[in-house]
């Protein structure tokens, strides 16, 4: 896709002035984003924000209620249902989860994209299944069912299975959590290795601060329905924001308090009895 | 006052919301059988999941209804000298309310919870989503194979159902009872039609198929995506889809058999 000179614009994916709630709760109050072409773009902030919902508004699950998302300058949220596909042929997700299909074994999990978008020999869909399970070292996993993997090894399958179809940006929610420090490791190599060997887009929502820092190349923080720092990872961890500086450290107290508002605590802890 | 009047309002509304995304998605359900053509393999398994598994239930089922059936009709008919009825009465209860509607009610029981509860925990467990950011539409994928199968395989089953009840009749009626084995098949073959008492069974527990499945596919694709919201789904399909088929079983008999 071009823009107007004829150029590929640098920016992937355009959100503007974007509004979502889910029943009478406010998730985005006007976001705007620019996550451009190549490179790792993060977006973080506490949970409960909606990072989630973020990405299922960018792969078109979800409708905002007001704002555009532009991916490679088209409008996600406007197209037709054949379109809307096409595009996100090119969008690989990985869930928390892995979504694996549970009734299929891991050779078949990754292969079910080739199976449904193309007609290829069995032979070639071997080869190219067998090829993503090796570059996540799970190629010797490929008989076992989703149920027998730890987290993280479902996650490394999603991803091979996420690039399948050679996509041009891949959305990942929440990678690192409830991750061991091994295979915390293991995917922070992964997601490096494959976003500059296949020269790709990659999102990255997380509250994992320091790991996502040390990969990204870009970050956003979002909090309360709209983005309240962008930059650089240095950016962030000498923003002049006391919010941003409380989350980039992780301390309990701060501009965020830890208690969730209440009346004074010593008029209540000796209240007088209540029958 | 008011709160309850607005109470009453918002459940209101809430219910008509529900039946409408109800139909809608039923619509999309209809759409999406076409592309079962190319993939037969997805329906076949699918008859397997919701139909031989069940068989188990309705042939234990059918096998005592009709023995029970037997005991009870024997007991009443032999008042007035007409135990030989014995097996035309057994057939046309089984084939025209009995077979359609107990199958209806197991079927909802069995399969139906299962079908809610295997789509609500694909979609707490984002397989559902998954598949969309795959672009495969879980529609053409999970939704329609699985309602296809469940109306090929109801009528399979609700006659799997008779077929077992009759026999069931015969065994107590003819070889404990001791009705005569020739009156109880001759009646029973020149008194069953085969449009009027078999067909209507047939298009009943088709009806039944078609309801029971939307009712479990709809709960499963709704459901809270939590472990509670599962459950709770998987309760209401089987509530709802029972009633159903009871209240549809009175219109349907109205239909066929008043005019």
């Amino acid at each position: 896709m071009t823009n107007n000179n004829g150029a590929m614009s640098d920016v992937l994916v355009r959100i503007r002035d974007m509004h979502f709630s889910r029943g009478n709760r406010a998730i985005f109050r006007g976001i705007n984003m620019d996550i451009p072409r190549g490179g790792i773009c993060a977006i973080m902030g506490p949970s409960g924000t909606g990072k989630t919902t973020l990405l299922k508004l960018i792969g078109a699950q979800l409708k905002p209620s007001q704002g555009t998302v532009h991916f490679d300058e088209r409008d996600i949220h406007r197209l037709s249902r054949r379109d809307l596909y096409t595009e996100r042929k090119r969008m690989g997700m990985l869930f928390q989860s892995g979504a694996l299909l549970t009734d299929l074994s891991v050779f078949e999990n990754v292969a079910y994209p080739l199976r449904e978008h193309t007609a290829l020999p069995e032979r070639l869909v071997r080869h190219l299944v067998l090829t993503r399970l090796h570059a996540v070292g799970l190629r010797g996993a490929r008989d076992l069912m989703p149920g027998e993997l730890s987290g993280g090894m479902a996650r490394r399958v999603a991803l091979a299975r996420a690039l399948m179809l050679d996509p041009t940006m891949i959305m990942y929610d929440e990678p690192f959590t409830g991750q061991d420090p091994i295979s915390m490791g293991v995917l922070i190599e992964l997601l490096h290795t494959v976003n500059s060997a296949l020269d790709l887009t990659s999102i990255i929502v997380s509250h994992d601060v320091q790991e996502t820092l040390s990969i990204a190349d870009y970050v956003y923080i979002v909090s309360d329905g709209v983005v309240v720092e962008g930059g650089t990872p240095d950016d962030i961890r000498h923003s002049s924001s006391d919010w941003v500086q409380q989350f980039v450290r992780g301390d309990a107290d701060g501009p965020v308090p830890f208690q969730f508002p209440a009346t004074d605590y010593q008029s209540d802890l000796f209240a007088p009895e209540i029958v | 006052m008011l709160d309850r009047l607005q109470g009453l309002g918002k459940t209101g509304i809430g219910f008509l919301e529900r039946l409408g995304r109800g139909h809608i998605f039923l619509a999309r359900l209809l759409l999406a059988l076409g592309s079962l053509v190319f993939k037969p393999g997805l329906v076949i398994r699918q008859i397997y999941s919701v139909g031989v598994l069940t068989l188990i239930i309705i042939i234990v089922s059918g096998l005592f209804v009709g023995m029970v059936l037997a005991l009870q009709l024997y007991n009443t008919l032999v008042g007035f000298n007409a135990e030989e009825s014995l097996g035309v009465v057994l057939a046309l209860t089984l084939l025209r309310e009995l077979g359609p509607v107990v199958t209806g009610l197991l079927f909802a029981g069995r399969a139906g919870s299962a079908l809610t509860a295997e789509i609500g925990l694909m979609k707490a467990t984002e397989q559902l989503s998954g598949l969309e950011m795959m672009a495969v539409d879980p529609y053409q994928r999970i939704f329609a194979p699985r309602f296809l199968a469940a109306v090929v395989a109801m009528p399979l089953l609700a006659a799997m159902f008779s077929a077992v009840g009759v026999l069931g009749g015969y065994l107590v009626g003819v070889e404990l009872l001791g009705v005569d084995s020739g009156a109880f098949w001759s009646q029973m073959q020149s008194n069953v039609d085969f449009n009027m008492d078999l067909m209507n069974g047939v298009i009943k527990s088709v009806v039944f198929g078609l309801v029971v499945a939307w009712i479990a596919i709809f709960e499963g694709f709704d459901c809270i995506p939590t472990s509670e919201g599962v459950s709770r789904a998987t309760t209401r399909t089987v509530v709802n889809a029972s009633l159903a088929v009871l209240g549809l079983d009175f219109l349907l008999t109205a239909l066929m058999f008043n005019a």
